[in-house]
């Protein structure tokens, strides 16, 4: 019996041939429905009227990188001769410009430093001195003053590195941080909860932009006279204040959809409190909160630009500033789309890599 | 304390496990109700009683996963009380084995198997794998050492979940319905292991509605109703003749469906 299983039929009957191929995939996927049809047909409509008209603004009748204001005005399309012209203001704002190799280089090790910190064999404790060290050459290359690169001060960074610095930096320190609020708020003593609550949730009732603020011009009051903060610094710890509570919030979400038995597992072989959070829950807790906590990230990295009613000028700063220059007034299109295009870049890649990453960690051991 | 005199394996060595006038409650629901137990060493006791009457309770008490509120329970001379020193005391010489198997997802089986020796005893890694292989080569499960527990059955599940609580060599182990979750045809390969567990000597009290496992290697059967022990017994005598009738009635109903 068991050998004739594994025979193959005589005939090999074929699918109809109106479910294969083109026809098949389009039948199925686009007009399957008659509302399905309907909507097929509307953004169809929607994408033949959109996309060529842009491509005419964008390409065929846009003045080429070096024309003049002048040019530009005349012609119909789009002015990439103000992006070519202002982009080192844009990236990196009024930072001295015989000087810009410096942020440039600074941005270079940001983003290496991410991409290795991406690479799960990078998740070993040494790394984050290999992080500080990078963190370090960030600051020598930014403010320099040592090493024979003259001294720049703070209020002239802007562009992509204080982006980058402000998301970056506001992140890194608010994750460890909103994971002890996070176990703060599920734990058994009633101090540590109760204050994790009350952070969480008075920090989460007030917008970014008043917590801002605050820092800027409430918290110089608290100070005695003579005593300042910097300004971008006030910045940075807005931010890790504020996204510490969201993060605290999202990996909450991990820790409660943990099955009970994981602790209890965890409790019976004798690990204590610590080592079971270290070891069991949280590897799993914040697996499972990655969609979320990728969710804080990108709002973050978009959120820096809100620094620019402190007076720092991020990416999206910098490129208002350009804006205002007379010569190039109004070409604000070609503007907003460049950076938007350098936002999209950093959050695409990070939604990219989450889900590659989730995939990665569940990879053999779903239940 | 008429408990210890019921059966003369009782009477070799020192009570292991000593419970005293234990109560419990969840809120006002009384489900441990003076409950006296003693325990010698090497004994095998088996635990079984209709659902709701406390027998799961029980033993989660001897490990502090659940909290007693009256009475006194010692295990191996350390007394269960707030104290956390003493519960993790306790704790590490008390294997525990679940009805879900429990097993850590993200871990393979070998890592389950070596992260409590590795964390709690302060093993080496190298002397914990040889451990972890020892015992997974005892629940004849070796070659599945570098998987995850999500690539296994069930049965194959828990013979890993014995051989972690194994490895940090506990003087107790405790079963909480290990065969109720599997699959029917898996049931004969995880009661082979607590069988060849039990030959060895270990200390075990096991909470299960395996009555033939019951017959043929428990030392003493106790029979739980409503959060009181009704009867406790050798199995000998108690499936051949029952004391009580909540006994007779239980009996009844499980053997003959």
């Amino acid at each position: 019996m068991a050998e004739n299983v594994h025979t193959a039929p005589a005939t090999v009957e074929r699918p109809p041939a109106l479910t294969l191929g083109p026809i098949g995939w389009l039948r199925a996927n686009l007009f399957n429905t008659w509302y399905n049809a309907i909507l097929t047909i509307l953004i169809a409509w929607a994408l033949f009227s959109i996309v060529p008209p842009l491509l005419r603004w964008a390409i065929a009748n846009a003045s080429g990188f070096d024309a003049t204001s002048q040019q530009c005005r005349a012609a119909s399309g789009a002015c990439w001769a103000f992006v070519s012209e202002k982009l080192r203001f844009i990236l990196f704002g009024t930072f001295p410009y015989d000087e810009q190799w410096r942020p440039l280089v600074a941005v270079a090790i940001i983003i290496m430093t991410l991409a290795a910190a991406a690479n799960r064999r990078f998740w070993k404790p040494w790394f984050v001195a290999v992080a500080l060290g990078a963190l370090a050459l960030v600051g020598v290359l930014m403010w320099g003053g040592a090493f024979g690169l003259t001294y720049v001060e703070n209020s002239l960074w802007g562009g992509l590195p204080l982006t980058l610095i402000l998301s970056v930096l506001g992140l890194s320190v608010a994750f460890p941080f909103s994971i002890l609020l996070a176990l703060g708020r599920r734990s058994d003593m009633p101090v540590v909860r109760a204050f994790s609550v009350a952070y969480i949730e008075l920090i989460r009732g007030v917008p970014l932009v008043s917590l801002l603020f605050m820092a800027s011009v409430m918290l110089p009051l608290f100070l005695p006279t003579g005593v300042t903060i910097d300004k971008l610094l006030r910045a940075i710890v807005a931010f890790i204040l504020f996204e510490a509570a969201y993060m605290a919030e999202a990996i909450r979400g991990g820790l409660q959809a943990m099955p009970k038995g994981q602790y209890e597992a965890a409790d019976a072989l004798g690990l204590n409190y610590w080592q079971a959070m270290r070891k069991i829950i949280l590897p799993q807790a914040l697996a499972i909160s990655i969609p979320p906590l990728v969710n804080t990230f990108i709002s973050t990295f978009k959120d820096t630009s809100l620094v620019i009613i402190i007076g720092l000028y991020d990416l999206l700063g910098t490129a208002k500033a350009a804006l205002s220059d007379p010569a190039w007034r109004g070409f604000y299109r070609e503007a907003y789309l460049f950076i938007g295009v350098i936002y999209w870049c950093f959050c695409f890649s990070m939604s990219k890599y989450s889900r590659w990453l989730e995939k990665d960690l569940y990879r053999g051991h779903r239940r | 304390m008429a408990a210890i005199n019921l059966h003369e394996r009782t009477a070799v060595g020192d009570a292991i496990i000593q419970c005293l006038g234990v109560h419990k409650w969840y809120g006002e629901f009384h489900v441990l109700k003076d409950i006296n137990l003693s325990v010698a060493k090497g004994e095998r006791i088996v635990v079984c009683g209709p659902s709701g009457s406390g027998k799961s309770t029980l033993i989660r008490c001897l490990n502090r996963l659940e909290e007693h509120q009256k009475g006194n329970i010692v295990i191996d001379g350390i007394e269960l009380t707030g104290n956390l020193k003493n519960i993790e005391l306790v704790r590490r010489e008390v294997g525990m084995v679940f009805q879900h198997f429990n097993l850590f997802p993200h871990l393979t089986v070998l890592e389950n198997c070596t992260l409590a020796p590795i964390w709690v005893r302060k093993k080496p890694k190298a002397e914990a794998e040889a451990i972890a292989m020892k015992y997974l080569e005892r629940v004849r499960i070796a070659e599945q050492a570098p998987k995850y527990p999500g690539q296994l059955s069930g049965g194959q599940q828990q013979r890993v979940a014995i051989a972690r609580a194994l490895c940090m060599n506990p003087k107790i182990m405790l079963f909480d319905e290990p065969t109720s979750a599997l699959d029917p045809e898996m049931v004969k390969e995880v009661l082979d292991v607590m069988i060849n567990l039990a030959e060895s000597g270990m200390t075990m009290l096991c909470v299960t509605h395996e009555m033939g496992f019951a017959k043929s290697v428990a030392d003493r059967v106790i029979f739980m109703d409503r959060g009181e022990i009704v009867e406790q017994a050798p199995p000998k005598e108690f499936f051949s003749n029952p004391k009580s009738d909540r006994t007779k009635l239980f009996l009844s109903q499980i053997l003959n469906h």
